[in-house]
């Protein structure tokens, strides 16, 4: 498998100090899942964030290294990030649908994107949604506000958002923190479908979801990558003693 | 122990006690107001009829009717408007959602801040001397109206920011995420879910504005006009200036003409915050979020 993503020595800290990068080196293979683990305040979500440019919002201080996606160094201020958000998609931890209807959720990156065609919309739109695992669930209402369906529902909306602009990678931060079981399943499930066509990336809200769902996983503590292993070797055999600690749930 | 016993009370009677002295404030909050609506109702009322609302003044303005002065409020209500909206709702914008929180950005708060301490008629005679005199627009009802319209700038501004900055900002988050730009982010997901708040700001800004004499005083207002005024550049009559003149400047004005053109003014000013109360119970009760 080709590797997706390069991160060479990415260093990174906001202007406030909370979380902060130190050093990461890590390749990422396509059609994987990849999952981030580690305690709170790790550096999960700036890792996401970054490979999207949407820590562009918040006030970086410091930021170096090399994020290489297809080989093209997308920290580089030249980056198209409007093309490069398009590519890179990302569900948050919290189901935040737009205040808008069903349709025009999933529509709107789309929509944004200059795609005015009613047909190729609603295609999108079904797709997107079949892909989610929730069409049979809206499809006579998606002109009903997307606040009026369950958490759980929200939540694979806000997947099928992404899922609209065909992205070629997905970051979910902690997409199932807020969801009941059974939504967390149907969530777990589609990824598990989606990763042969994409590359998914995911900080689970649990280690043990990290190991139902992913092919990889990369142990961050504190800003540093402390190991990154295939997923049967870091719960069996990690080779570093804070991720014994943290996989066997000794702190965290 | 010789000290003198003071009556005294249980906690109950002094909680009782407290409650009716704040039931009290609240309710003296208020009379004023509904003593005054009921009084010009009482004297206002009787004056007002179709020929009072329509006509031109008669007779030193002791008979006929205010059509002028209405209808130069009217214009330069609207005057106000064109010029204050935009301008207000740019810089609403500008600060919500573009500025950064720095020295630059802290003045302009600021002085917004002091621009809505300032005495209106100070505006009046800034707008003399910019817009009548350096300007050359005359008194007229541009001038009249770009004086109303700073005056009313920092309402505008403030109510508006306010009511974008109300709008959550995972919304931002969520729209830059899918790609869209800054630009379509806020006019397709802030501007519309802030509009209701924008709205009310606007229109009680324009509500006070169309209530002022003393801005309008030396930039636009007509002690008498025979006709209505024909172009930006006339002067024109204003219910407000009216009432003053009326009041003070003609003798043996019968008191009901008084208090009908008050009990016009008040209608309009009053129409108008109630507008500004429907659309914003009309939002919160269609908002989602």
């Amino acid at each position: 498998m080709e590797d997706k993503i390069i991160v060479e020595h990415l260093s990174l800290s906001y202007s406030d100090g909370t979380e902060s990068l130190q050093d990461i080196n890590l390749h990422i293979k396509e059609n994987n899942i990849t999952a981030l683990i580690g305690p709170a305040g790790g550096g999960k979500s700036t890792f996401l964030r970054t490979l999207n440019r949407l820590n562009d919002l918040t006030d970086i201080k410091l930021i170096s290294g090399k994020v290489l996606i297809d080989g093209e160094n997308i920290l580089d201020p030249r980056t198209d990030v409007i093309h490069l958000r398009q590519k890179v998609g990302i569900v948050f931890a919290r189901p935040i649908p737009l205040p808008l209807s069903i349709y025009e959720n999933v529509a709107y990156g789309l929509q944004m994107a200059g795609e005015k065609r009613k047909s190729a919309l609603d295609e999108a739109v079904e797709r997107a949604l079949h892909q989610a695992q929730l069409w049979d669930e809206v499809h006579d209402r998606l002109s009903a506000s997307a606040y009026a369906i369950s958490g759980g529902q929200q939540q694979r909306l806000c997947l099928a958002r992404v899922l609209a602009l065909q992205p070629e990678i997905i970051l979910l931060d902690e997409p199932t923190s807020a969801l009941d079981p059974i939504s967390t399943a149907k969530i777990e499930n589609s990824l598990e479908i989606l990763k042969s066509s994409y590359t998914i990336l995911v900080a689970p809200h649990s280690t043990q979801q990290a190991g139902r769902i992913a092919d990889d996983v990369a142990f961050f503590l504190q800003g540093e990558l402390v190991e990154f292993l295939p997923a049967t070797l870091m719960f069996t055999n990690p080779r570093d003693k804070r991720t014994q600690d943290y996989v066997q749930g000794r702190f965290g | 122990m010789n000290q003198p016993r003071l009556p005294s009370l249980s906690p109950r009677q002094v909680e009782r006690l407290g409650f009716l002295g704040l039931a009290l404030a609240s309710t003296l909050t208020i009379l004023p107001i509904f003593i005054i609506i009921a009084y010009i109702l009482y004297q206002g009322f009787p004056a007002i009829s179709w020929n009072f609302l329509t006509e031109m003044p008669s007779d030193g303005m002791r008979q006929g009717g205010i059509f002028p002065a209405i209808i130069g409020t009217f214009y330069l209500t609207l005057g106000t408007a064109v010029f204050s909206i935009p301008i207000g709702l740019g810089a609403a914008i500008y600060l919500s959602e573009y500025a950064r929180d720095n020295a630059w950005t802290r003045l302009i708060r600021l002085t917004i801040i002091n621009l809505a301490g300032i005495p209106s008629v100070v505006y009046g005679l800034f707008g003399m001397g910019l817009f009548v005199i350096f300007l050359k627009f005359g008194t007229s009802i541009l001038s009249a109206s770009l004086t109303l319209s700073i005056m009313t700038l920092p309402v505008i501004i403030s109510t508006a920011e306010e009511a974008l900055r109300s709008v959550p900002q995972s919304f931002r988050v969520v729209s830059i995420s899918l790609g869209a730009t800054r630009w379509q982010t806020i006019w397709k997901i802030v501007l519309p879910n802030a509009l209701p708040g924008i709205l009310t700001g606007v229109i009680l800004g324009l509500g006070r504005a169309a209530g002022e004499t003393a801005p309008i005083l030396f930039t636009g207002a007509a002690f008498f006009l025979p006709h209505l005024p024909g172009s930006l550049f006339d002067a024109t009559m204003a219910l407000p200036y009216h009432l003053f003149v009326i009041s003070t400047q003609v003798p043996g004005m019968p008191i009901q003409i008084q208090y009908g053109t008050v009990l016009v003014l008040l209608v309009f000013v009053i129409n108008m915050n109630l507008i500004a109360n429907a659309i914003r119970s009309r939002a919160r009760a269609k908002r989602q979020w």
